[in-house]
Formats: structure tokens, C-alpha cells, sequence
């Protein structure tokens, strides 16, 4: 009890003694967690994404304009026929143009310029498994009439890989802060041990165990590492309400919605990698600075 | 007590060793003196007790525990049972009298409680009653010592080192400090102290261990300096 009480007043003399550098490692603390938490959440989001997009998933099989009733008919049987295939629904060219009107009435212009027999009339295929696309595909291509066979799915991949760019960015981020957060976290281990190199050496002299000389330059790091996840994790939060909940709603509704509970799942996780990277950080720097 | 086997010490860089082949044994409540020119390898004895180098060759056996082949978590526990008292004091300077003793105890895991009883005896053992919560800036150097050795002792350790305790101090004051060296040594304690102060081995007439150049080169029951 004497001793945790010991322990705590030293980390905080610590971190107060020291304080310009301690804001200067919480601050590049949090900005590496805030960019590790955001990228682990923009994983969980293109993963669910993927899920639920990949789900709904058709194939497009539009026809040539010029195509006759005898080979409608045989792209219909061998769709029907294929083992692939879950379902399907055949979209003529009037219910195409009905669909496009309905799809760009904010711009009659632009529907106007578009003629009701210019839309192909098409195929809307389900597959069973969405991976087997390209199987598919080569199944059915050679048939006579058809137009172009489009997977959605090489859309959303585009798209999926805009988001992997930027989770691939955050995670860079955030490694490349962490090594400023660590190259702080040592440098001010040094300090304080430094400073307190008076008490060390008769904490040695008298034989005080390592961990009760290490324990309050291992917390001090601890401590800034967890007020340091926590500043992070605000940002992250507020950015999340700010932004996807308020100011970019419209795209809320494209990207499935981002669960608070992910969002919250990061607190412990930002906490515990802020906590245990500060820990051993200073403990590696006590072993070549207080050498027993 | 103190078992030095064939100890040799070579310090990196160094052309030729500190300690050279040294054999010598120390009983449990003898007081002794190491003695030479400086840098004969004196200190270094007083270092390789404390597991603060090891040696290049040899055996070094404390208490019957061997030190060449302790494991360093078992290092603070050992120095538990070793007093040391140096040249320059190292006293926590914003400390008092009282705090630099009782800190000693506390950083072992001793309670407040103990320290309220044993710190103000062992610091009226060694003759501070009355200058507790004086700092040590308020304290002549021989007070200054006298806190060193108080906190050496309050563990009550088997053995106290003391590494040229009177060097910083006046002749007078040195007297005074060897008065209580060996009041504590009648206690049982084993002193092992090193030195090149010749009038203070002249007055006690304890056992002498000359070195030079890393050797033995004199080892007499009840000797004089040289």
C-alpha cells in the first residue's frame, strides 16, 4: 500500500517535472492511435461492405440491339440452365429507359438527350456464389447476340480499393508518428532517470528490487500512453459524429452505416497498444540507461 | 565471511589488470584494512563484493553465496545484507537527515512504521540525536558521514564497506568517524575498509592488506601503514 502510494507520486512528479515533454508525446501519441484506430475501423467497414454488397450482387448481361427473338430465347435457356445461376429477371429496353428517367429526374436534360431505344435490353443474373463471376462469364459470352456481360462486382472492387488506399494510408500514418511517439517516449525516460539518478544509485546501493526502481519510469511512460489513447479516441469519435453521422450523411447511406460499437471497440484497443508499446519502450530504454 | 579465490579483474582497454591473482579470506566480525597507492586495485575489491563488476577469473564468495555466479534479479537482495559508506557521502541532498535514512528502508519495502522506530536510534547511534531534520547542506561533512554510515548500518548488515570514508574529512573528524567504524564492528558487523589514510591504520592497529599493483603484497594481523 506504502509502496503504490510511493510508486503514483513518482509518476506524477514525473510526468509534471518534465511537462512540455509529455505534452509532446501524449499529442504525437494520440495522432498515432486516432490514424491506427481509424484504419482498423475503415477495415471493419470495407469487410462488412463487402458482405453485404457482395450479397446483392448481379450480373448484367445486356443484349445487342439487333438481336433476334431465337437467340433471346437461347441466352434465356442456357441462364436458366446454368448451375450457377440462383436467379434471374429480364429488364426489356422500355423498362430500362423507365428506370433511367427515374434514376437522373433531377436532369431532364440529360434524359432528354437519351432516346427510349438507345438502352439495351438486358439480363439481370444472381449468382449463387458471387466469386464465381468470372466462371460465368466465360460461359455465356460466346452466345450469339449478346452486347457485354458486367459484373458489379469490378465496380465495387474499384471503389473497395479507394478504401483500402486510404486504410493503407492511415496505417502509414500512424506508424510513422508511433516511431516520433517512441523516439519521445525514450527520450523523456532518459530525462527522468537523469534526474533522479541521485535516488537510483542508493536505491541500488541499498539493494531496492529492479521493479521498484523501474516500476515509476514504466508507469510515467504508461500513464502518458493511456491519456494519449484517450485523446485519440475522442478525435476518433467526434470525427466519426462529425463527419459520417452530419456533414457527409449522403455517403453514410452508400457506405452501410458505421456501428458505435465499433466505434467504442477501439477505446480498449487504442488503450491497451498505447499502454503496452509505452511499457516496453521504457522498459528497453531503464536497461541501457539504469543498468543494474 | 569474505572469500576471494584467484580473483583477477582486467578492465576493458586497460593494459594491465587491477587485481592479479588475489587470494584472501575475511572472518565474520574482523576489521580490516585495504591500503595502497591509488590505483593499486583497492576499490576494485570493494566493487566486485558489490557485484558491481565481475571478475575476469576467480571466485568471489560472500556470506557463502558466490557472487561470480549470481543471477542479477538476485542482486538488490544480496546487497541487502551489505552496508557501504563512500568518500563523498551520496546523500539525497533535498532530503533531511531523518528522509535519507528512513528512504533506505522504504525503497526495501519496509513500513513508515518500522522507520519511525529504527531510523531515530541508529541515527543516535551514530551521534546526530537532536539534527534529524537538518538537510545536508545544514551538516558538517562528518555529520554528513554520519548519515551515510547511519543508513549503511539501520538494515543491520553483515558486512559494511566503506570506500575511503575519511578522504573528504579532516583528521579530527576522521578520528571521530573510525571511533564509530569500530563501535559498529564490536557490534559483530565485518568491516572491510579501504583507504590511504596512514595516520588512521596507524592508530587502530587492525589487520592490514597492502596492495600494489594489483598484488598482495602485505597481509599482517595488527599492522601500521607501511
Amino acid at each position: 500500500m506504502l509502496r503504490l502510494k510511493y510508486v503514483l507520486n513518482e509518476v506524477l512528479v514525473g510526468l509534471w517535472r518534465n511537462v512540455t515533454m509529455t505534452v509532446a508525446m501524449i499529442i504525437t501519441m494520440s495522432i498515432s492511435l486516432f490514424m491506427l484506430g481509424a484504419s482498423v475501423l475503415l477495415y471493419m467497414q470495407v469487410d462488412q461492405m463487402k458482405s453485404y454488397y457482395y450479397g446483392k450482387i448481379e450480373v448484367s448481361v445486356f443484349l445487342r440491339p439487333d438481336v433476334t427473338d431465337a437467340q433471346r430465347q437461347a441466352i434465356d435457356q442456357s441462364i436458366t440452365s446454368n448451375p450457377l445461376v440462383a436467379g434471374k429477371t429480364y429488364e426489356t429496353q422500355k423498362e430500362a429507359y423507365d428506370r433511367f428517367q427515374q434514376l437522373w429526374s433531377d436532369s431532364p436534360d440529360f434524359v432528354k438527350s437519351v432516346g427510349p431505344n438507345s438502352l439495351p435490353e438486358s439480363f439481370r443474373v444472381k449468382l449463387k456464389n458471387a466469386e464465381k463471376y468470372k466462371e460465368f462469364s466465360d460461359q455465356i459470352k460466346g452466345q450469339q447476340g449478346i452486347l457485354d456481360v458486367i459484373d458489379q462486382r469490378t465496380l465495387l472492387d474499384k471503389v473497395f480499393n479507394i478504401f483500402n488506399g486510404f486504410q493503407f494510408g492511415a496505417l502509414g500514418v500512424a506508424a510513422f508518428m508511433a516511431v516520433a511517439a517512441l523516439l519521445l517516449v525514450g527520450n523523456t525516460i532518459q530525462v527522468a532517470a537523469y534526474s533522479k539518478r541521485r535516488e537510483v544509485a542508493v536505491m541500488k546501493l541499498v539493494g531496492a528490487s529492479n521493479w521498484f526502481i523501474q516500476a515509476p519510469f514504466v508507469l510515467e511512460a504508461v500513464v502518458a500512453g493511456i491519456i494519449g489513447s484517450i485523446i485519440g479516441f475522442v478525435v476518433l469519435f467526434v470525427g466519426k459524429v462529425v463527419l459520417l453521422d452530419h456533414k457527409l450523411q449522403a455517403l453514410a447511406t452508400i457506405l452501410t452505416p458505421v456501428h458505435n460499437g465499433n466505434v467504442w471497440l477501439m477505446l480498449p484497443l487504442l488503450a491497451g497498444v498505447g499502454a503496452v508499446v509505452s511499457a516496453v519502450t521504457a522498459w528497453i530504454t531503464l536497461r541501457f540507461y539504469l543498468k543494474v | 565471511m569474505i572469500q576471494l579465490e584467484n580473483v583477477t579483474k582486467t578492465y576493458p582497454k586497460a593494459s594491465r589488470p587491477s587485481l592479479d591473482d588475489v587470494s584472501v579470506g575475511i572472518e565474520k566480525g574482523e576489521f580490516v584494512f585495504f591500503i595502497g597507492p591509488s590505483g593499486s586495485g583497492k576499490s576494485t575489491i570493494i566493487k566486485l563484493l558489490l557485484h558491481e563488476v565481475a571478475p575476469t577469473r576467480g571466485k568471489v564468495l560472500v556470506n557463502a553465496k558466490d557472487v561470480t555466479t549470481m543471477r542479477s534479479w538476485k542482486v538488490p537482495h544480496f546487497r541487502r545484507s551489505i552496508g557501504c559508506v563512500f568518500q563523498d557521502f551520496r546523500l539525497l541532498p533535498n532530503r533531511t537527515a531523518y528522509e535519507n535514512v528512513a528512504f533506505a528502508l522504504e525503497v526495501i519495502g519496509k513500513t513508515k512504521a518500522v522507520a519511525r522506530r529504527v531510523v531515530p536510534e541508529v541515527l543516535e547511534l551514530v551521534g546526530l540525536g537532536g539534527k534529524e531534520h537538518r538537510y545536508p547542506h545544514e551538516l558538517s561533512g562528518g555529520e554528513q558521514q554520519r548519515v551515510a554510515v547511519a543508513r549503511a548500518f539501520v538494515n543491520r548488515p553483515l558486512i559494511l564497506l566503506a570506500d575511503e570514508p575519511t578522504g573528504n574529512l579532516d583528521p579530527d573528524t576522521s578520528i571521530e568517524i573510525m571511533r564509530l567504524l569500530d563501535r559498529i564492528n564490536r557490534t559483530g558487523t565485518t568491516v572491510v575498509m579501504v583507504t590511504h589514510d596512514s595516520n588512521i591504520v596507524n592508530q587502530m592497529r587492525r589487520r592490514v592488506i597492502e596492495i600494489e599493483s594489483g598484488r598482495i603484497v602485505r597481509d599482517q594481523a595488527r599492522g601500521v601503514y607501511g
